[in-house]
């Protein structure tokens, strides 16, 4: 990977955008095979302190890098704009088209955080669509930015001990398009229940859901709740409020639209990974548990008949850094699932 | 029952907004699965989808082949294919789940003992999963073994189980030409029904072939032009700068004609020029396919010659270094007749398409490796710029390139900056690896998985490879007759035979590879 590197201190958003230009231009004219990505901005605002720990993430997501990142690092006490821009790129053999991914990383201070927009706005690649990503807060910043872009990438997981990562996902869906890391981390438990109830002669015990487990990290709560909510809003159960009593499982009672009712449970779970641990679905003459296990789900199935039936679905570990790979995947998707499961979820808080 | 619950167990609400869509149990049994298409791309295709949690939830293997191994063995293989070709890195957790099961059945492919072992292994799986799996016979043979396998599995009453779907997936080629395709068609109708059936062409996996689709399809910009009124002509290359890369026995037996033109070729074709279908259901984009393959008038023998150019690469020079032709190749007859160029010239006969030429290029150790499609339009009606001082007004170009760099590229004309009102062409381009950040998924695993989950869209149909084969099939008669001449030979590294250039139309040339 060869890159090229710009910087300057006490500088201005014009004269970012202006090398920005003069590089790429540059590089065009040293190398024309090379073209620079255009499929996605992604605006960072992250705390200075945190900088390495950011960095590292957007390091992880390997191939889903977003075309130019734009990485704002908030410094107490600072008044001036420092930037540091880095093009990268491999130069492929034979004339075939190398690819060029552009790096922003803007250090500003909290006083230029309600006119965030101002310093943004010049560098974006203009005509792509743009993905917010603020992990340490700085609503303000959020605020200020969220006219110029399509969608808001959040984790609910990180806001589960003051329970404020799903209301802030509602409020920021009504503004722009939310990619959610704590939806994304149900994904593979939401495939499997949907595959496992696809073949037609399994759809009764579908439609006759009695009791439902959901076991999870004891800081991923949200993503239990979004998994719950899910099933919810897609069978169509009145959500109520669950109810959490000394540590016990958070666990309550939903009714079916034909009336039955559906037991809710979320379980806190001691595992390294953060997200699901587990989940049990119950239905009168039989129950299919997953849970998590090495080199993907270990299923376990109760059948009519008594039988006890053990196997392994595969799939790999995404690990977080795929998980944020994909949340910046998923800034071109459109999942319309994710509405209806975040607002039955916030109904099930207790 | 409420009318909820009875919509409930008619769709899966679960599947909705998820990007996989749900692949119910299957086994898979590979017949040949010690061969070398196996041991390249499927078995490391088949750990790829594991890798991405996109296999069935509930997935067994088997292998069958000749040669003789314990089950043990045969994961060995596997395993060793997957290191070495998957994409991926293999996670060893996955693999080992992937491989804990493998089967393996050895024998022939006509003994019925194999046969009679393959349904008990099928059964054991069955009786494991608490329920009929769906079975996929995945047919990685050589051809002569398909009717073979196809009737014994018929025979072994293999091909129908009560509450599971049952499918056949054959490689290419089918057939040699018109007559054995028939024949092969009517041999695997006798054990399967057509909708059981999946021909692969792997060429149809490619996000770029299908891609054709969505450019047409799902853009109002290009379909108004797409039609006799603005398109002048229609160039749709496949060039390879390699030879045969030891692959005589294959290609000598097959040559151009039947190795790309017969299939990849009239594939994208076909995709290029069919009337847009009302759905994206298989049939009902087979049907259109279908349609435009039978308005393609074949040439009679006698007009072969007029449409057709074939040719041979002769040795030379490459990049500085020697390199052999192709009757000097490892096992290829001194004396071969077998053409490692072809060049076509076709008319679709129908409203949209009358008088408008497409030319069909193909070839081996040409210039350049490319795969693309070049859709000419007419000249502008009247010329209101001055050429002097610049190449001047093009016509513009629509090029649809599938590899290497994949994309879509369209020439326009420009102002040359300056006092003066000078034209030349420039490009607006589209590129796959700069448009999006996913990779592409290899062919094979999004081809394994639709034949799992009984998606024929992307494959052939029979009516459609018959119409294939009808269009080939003159030209291959034509050739076979044409023992008085030599076939032409050509330079290695270069555009190919120069008598190619005798096809096109008046003031019309080949795109430079």
């Amino acid at each position: 990977m060869s890159e090229d590197v710009w910087s300057e201190q006490d500088t201005t958003p014009d004269a970012i955008e202006s090398a920005l230009r003069e590089l790429l231009r540059q590089r065009h004219v040293d190398n024309p095979s090379l073209a620079p990505a255009r499929v996605l901005n992604l605006v960072v605002i992250a705390d200075r302190d945190w900088l390495g720990e950011i960095s590292n993430r957007l390091e992880r997501v390997g191939r889903y890098r977003a075309s130019r990142t734009i990485l704002c690092t908030v410094e107490k006490g600072r008044e001036s704009l420092d930037a540091v821009m880095v093009m990268s790129y491999n130069e492929a053999p034979g004339g075939s088209l190398g690819v060029i991914h552009e790096k922003v990383e803007i250090d500003v201070g909290p006083e230029h955080l309600p006119r965030l927009d101002t310093i943004v706005d010049p560098v974006l690649a203009a005509e792509l669509p743009t993905m917010l990503w603020s992990p340490h807060g700085f609503h303000e910043a959020v605020k200020t930015l969220l006219p110029m872009v399509d969608v808001v990438l959040l984790d609910s997981d990180d806001h589960d001990q003051d329970d404020i990562g799903l209301p802030r996902s509602a409020e920021l869906l009504e503004r722009a398009y939310v990619v959610d890391l704590a939806w994304l981390r149900t994904t593979p438990w939401r495939e499997r229940l949907a595959a496992c109830f696809d073949p037609r002669d399994r759809r009764p015990a579908l439609a006759s859901l009695e009791k439902v487990s959901i076991r999870h990290h004891p800081l991923s709560g949200p993503s239990a709740a979004l998994l719950a909510g899910w099933l919810s809003s897609r069978l169509g159960w009145e959500p109520a409020r669950l109810s959490a009593h000394n540590g016990d499982p958070m666990h309550g009672s939903l009714k079916s639209a034909d009336g039955r009712h559906v037991e809710i449970e979320l379980q806190p779970f001691d595992q390294e990974a953060p997200g699901l641990a587990g989940v049990t679905v119950s239905w009168p003459d039989g129950s299919l548990s997953l849970d998590r296990g090495r080199g993907g789900l270990q299923a376990h199935e109760c059948l009519p008949d008594t039988r006890q039936l053990d196997w392994q679905i595969l799939g790999a570990s995404r690990g977080e850094g795929g998980i944020l790979g994909e949340g910046v995947r998923q800034a071109l998707l459109r999942d319309g699932t994710y509405g209806p499961a975040l607002h039955t979820a916030l109904e099930l808080r207790p | 029952m409420s009318a909820a619950i009875e919509q409930l167990e008619r769709d899966n609400p679960l599947v909705e907004g998820l990007e996989r869509l749900p692949v119910h149990a299957t086994t898979l049994v590979i017949f040949g699965a010690t061969g070398d298409l196996a041991h390249r791309k499927l078995l490391p295709a088949l750990y790829n989808l594991a890798h991405e949690g996109a296999l069935p939830e509930r997935f067994e293997l088997v292998g069958v082949a000749r040669r003789e191994k314990e089950d043990e063995d045969f994961a060995d293989a596997v395993k060793q294919s997957i290191e070495r070709f998957s994409r991926q890195k293999p996670d060893p957790n996955v693999l080992e789940g992937l491989l804990k099961d493998i089967r393996y059945v050895s024998g022939t492919f006509d003994d019925d003992n194999v046969y009679s072992e393959l349904g008990r292994v099928l059964g054991e799986f069955d009786e494991r999963a608490g329920h009929p799996m769906n079975r996929v016979f995945y047919l990685s043979t050589a051809p002569d073994f398909f009717p073979v396998i196809a009737g014994k599995v018929g025979d072994a009453g293999l091909t129908k189980c009560e509450k599971a779907d049952v499918r056949i997936v054959i490689e290419k080629p089918f057939g040699s030409d018109l007559a054995s395709a028939r024949k092969l068609n009517a041999q695997l109708l006798e054990a399967f029904h057509e909708s059981q059936i999946f021909r692969i062409d792997h060429y149809l996996g490619k996000e770029t072939v299908q891609n054709l689709m969505a450019l047409r399809f799902a853009n109002t910009l290009f379909e108004p032009v797409w039609n006799r009124n603005f398109v002048d002509s229609v160039q749709i290359t496949a060039a390879e700068d390699i030879g045969i890369e030891g692959r005589a026995g294959y290609y000598d037996h097959a040559g151009a004609l039947r190795d790309l033109v017969q299939n990849h070729m009239l594939q994208l074709l076909a995709l290029l020029t069919m009337e847009p279908p009302a759905s994206f259901e298989a049939n009902r984009v087979r049907d259109e396919k279908v349609k435009v393959l039978e308005s393609i008038v074949p040439p009679s023998v006698e007009e072969v010659a007029s449409m057709a150019v074939r040719g041979q690469y002769g040795s030379g020079e490459v990049s500085g270094k020697h390199v052999p032709g192709y009757r000097e190749e490892e096992n290829v007859p001194a004396d071969s007749r077998t053409e490692t160029f072809a060049a076509l010239r076709l008319a679709v006969s129908n409203w949209r398409w009358a008088g408008v030429p497409i030319y069909l290029r193909t070839g081996k150790r040409l210039a350049r490796k490319a795969t693309e499609i070049v859709v000419t339009l007419k000249p502008v009606p009247h010329m209101a710029f001055q050429s002097t001082g610049s190449v001047g007004v093009q016509q513009n170009q629509i090029i649809l390139m599938v590899q290497p760099d994949e994309g879509v590229s369209v020439s326009v004309g420009a102002k040359i900056p300056g006092a003066r009102m000078r034209i030349r062409p420039v490009h607006m381009e589209f590129h796959y690896g700069t448009s999006f950040v996913s990779q592409s998924p290899e062919a094979y695993e999004r081809l394994i998985l639709d034949a799992m989950r009984g998606d024929a869209t992307l494959f052939t149909r029979n009516d459609e490879i018959e119409a294939l084969w009808g269009i080939i099939d003159p030209v291959l008669t034509a050739w076979d007759q044409d023992t008085s001449s030599d076939v032409p030979q050509y330079e290695p590294g270069s555009q190919g035979p120069q008598d190619a250039n005798t096809l096109l139309a008046p003031g019309q040339t080949w795109r430079r590879l």
